[in-house]
């Protein structure tokens, strides 16, 4: 059992309860870390009409408050794809890999419907089947379909969701809504072919390779008439977009009016991955992804315009788990042919019930602490802060075992708002710390004022106060935001005071590849 | 003559399989192959051989010298 289970918080432990009756049940071991619960957002149903609400309430990828309780798995049935990019590479995969659109294993819509089933009877939270390569699922049409029909056929309760490059769209808005798959997500990196034109080389297009500004042209008008075909459907639409310095960086603006024009839903701006041995065009010619500021910058500006995406972790086309871990090593396919799997509806349910009831539970400790934020001197200030959590919504991991911290904005108007995460390298394994760890730790956090820890070393708590990032350690195993505010509240009050001065950070590291558990 | 497919290049995206209009190609042993018996090198349906023109790595479908041009049937071509 790990630190999760020294909560004193009631709320917690009918989660693990279940989680164990789960795995007692089933007479087989199941990971702790079962009580993940929310670190919540504004995403909630007061934001939005109830019947979307319904649909994202339980979407790691469509809502941020949701993908601290609910996973999500994808399965790579799908892998011939109709255009090129010059972020992807195809040739290059193995199980080492950690890009997104990189797959290990690909499965038949059979295998990929018996992997389902045993990943959802093993993970009860896991809600959504989504189909995202590493080709693309409607260049493949009759095994992407496939695997929906048999996965509705058997657990009708999972959510289906698919991401497309958008070319073949609109030849299968019809067929998407029949299978009734609710969530879309489309690329969309350019509305401008010039622009598009330094981003695709070529497309597969009737039967012919269609190169230059001609493909860009035909793949945005593609894109376009798709969105508006799944919106007038009313199929919840995600766009997501590769933040590209100096090609599509400033053009992405344009690309958020045009969306959101559409009816797209979310926007989900990513940072380019882009090293050379990826061997894509862009990671032999050099080209560099944003850095952490300039990311935020851009969903900053966008933000006005619709709702941002901030919580992506671009994940592997066969991820498996909550966002942020990664678990496909258990669900390999020799070890899911050999499971006997039986659907459990009901205790899928109540395990969903209790969920709910904890993230009612930080909704309200959130907005209590909220209200006495208000009753103090308002102030134009805003900080980062990061967190090292493993979810549950609260402050629950030690400084040297996070592989990421979340970032939150802090300010008088609007609390504790989540912008993002960053990545780091385990700083600490076995007990022990490694120099060149923490200096990436330092990196990948540079812009944050403080950052909050259940518990940390005395070693990496000076380092960490010398590049003035405030360790934080005296709201171990509480409410995330909650705690945030209330730390928040004590800043302004020293600043004002004249114990501290407020000081802007500098900028900070964007680590490289698709998230996977270390 | 035919095309045939270079194993260590092939990522076994399968995206060949489909657009080949004689259904010449198959997977075997984790890549794809174009059976030459059945390749027409796309003459008579497609102005470029699909499997060229759909392969994601460049210089993977290629013509096969160890076999005869195709002849269209009529001598066209």
């Amino acid at each position: 059992m790990d630190d999760s289970s020294s909560f004193d918080v009631v709320a917690a432990e009918p989660l693990d309860d279940i989680m164990q009756k789960i795995a007692e049940h089933k007479g087989c071991g199941t990971s702790s870390d079962g009580g993940k619960a929310s670190c919540g957002s504004s995403d909630g149903p007061d934001d939005m009409a109830p019947e979307i609400w319904e649909k994202v309430k339980n979407h790691p990828c469509y809502s941020e408050e949701a993908h601290h309780h609910y996973a999500r798995m994808h399965v790579a049935v799908a892998p011939a794809c109709n255009i090129q990019c010059n972020y992807c590479n195809r040739k290059y995969d193995c199980a080492n890999e950690s890009r997104p659109g990189v797959v290990s294993e690909k499965l038949t819509p059979e295998q990929a419907s018996k992997k389902v089933l045993a990943v959802a009877s093993t993970i009860p939270q896991m809600t959504v089947l989504g189909i995202a390569g590493p080709g693309d699922p409607l260049a493949n049409p009759a095994k992407t379909f496939k695997t929906f029909e048999l996965i509705s056929q058997t657990a009708p309760d999972i959510k289906l969701c698919l991401s497309t490059n958008g070319l073949a769209l609109p030849d299968h808005v019809d067929t998407i809504a029949k299978y009734n798959v609710d969530h879309v997500t489309i690329t969309i990196n350019m509305v401008d072919p010039e622009v598009g034109a330094q981003i695709y080389p070529w497309i597969f297009w009737n039967h012919k390779r269609v190169e230059g500004i001609e493909a860009a042209r035909i793949l945005t008008e593609r894109q376009m008439k798709g969105l508006e075909m799944l919106t007038e459907r009313g199929i919840l639409c995600k766009v997501n977009s590769v933040m590209i310095p100096g090609i599509n960086d400033k053009h992405l603006v344009e690309v958020n009016k045009a969306v959101k024009s559409r009816g797209a839903f979310l926007h989900n701006i990513m940072p380019l991955i882009s090293a050379p041995e990826h061997g894509t065009v862009f990671g032999l010619n050099g080209q560099r992804g944003p850095s952490a500021q300039e990311l935020k910058a851009l969903q900053d500006a966008c933000e006005g315009e619709m709702n941002m995406m901030r919580h992506c972790r671009q994940c592997r086309a066969d991820a498996v788990g909550l966002l942020g871990e990664d678990r496909s090593a258990e669900f390999t396919t020799d070890k899911i042919m050999e499971m006997e799997v039986s659907y459990d509806l009901e205790s899928r349910q109540a395990y969903q019930n209790a969920v709910e009831q904890e993230r009612l539970a930080k909704v309200a400790a959130k907005k209590a602490e909220m209200e006495t934020l208000a009753q103090e001197d308002a102030s134009d200030l805003k900080i980062l802060v990061a967190v090292a959590t493993k979810g549950s919504g609260r402050i629950n991991e030690h400084f040297g075992h996070a592989n990421e911290f979340q970032v939150y904005e802090l300010s008088s108007s609007e609390g504790a708002k989540f912008v993002g995460h960053r990545r780091v390298d385990l700083y600490c394994q076995g007990g022990y710390g490694e120099e060149d760890a923490l200096e990436t730790v330092i990196r990948a956090i540079n812009d944050c004022t403080a950052v909050f820890v259940a518990k940390i070393g005395h070693c990496p708590k000076d380092t960490l106060s010398a590049a003035g990032i405030e360790p934080i350690d005296q709201y171990a195993y509480e409410f995330i935001e909650q705690s945030a505010i209330a730390y928040f509240k004590d800043y302004l009050a020293r600043v004002k005071s004249g114990e501290i001065v407020h000081v802007a950070r500098g900028d900070a590291d964007i680590r490289q590849g698709a998230f996977i558990e270390a | 003559m035919a095309y045939k497919i270079i194993a260590s290049q092939c990522t076994s995206c399968s995206a060949c399989e489909a657009e080949c209009p004689n259904v010449a190609i198959s997977e075997k042993n984790g890549t794809f192959v174009i059976n030459p018996k059945k390749c027409t090198e796309c003459i008579g349906h497609f102005d470029i051989p699909q499997c060229v023109a759909v392969c994601p790595v460049d210089n993977t479908c290629v013509i096969d010298n160890s076999f005869p041009r195709y002849q269209a049937p009529g001598g066209a071509a």
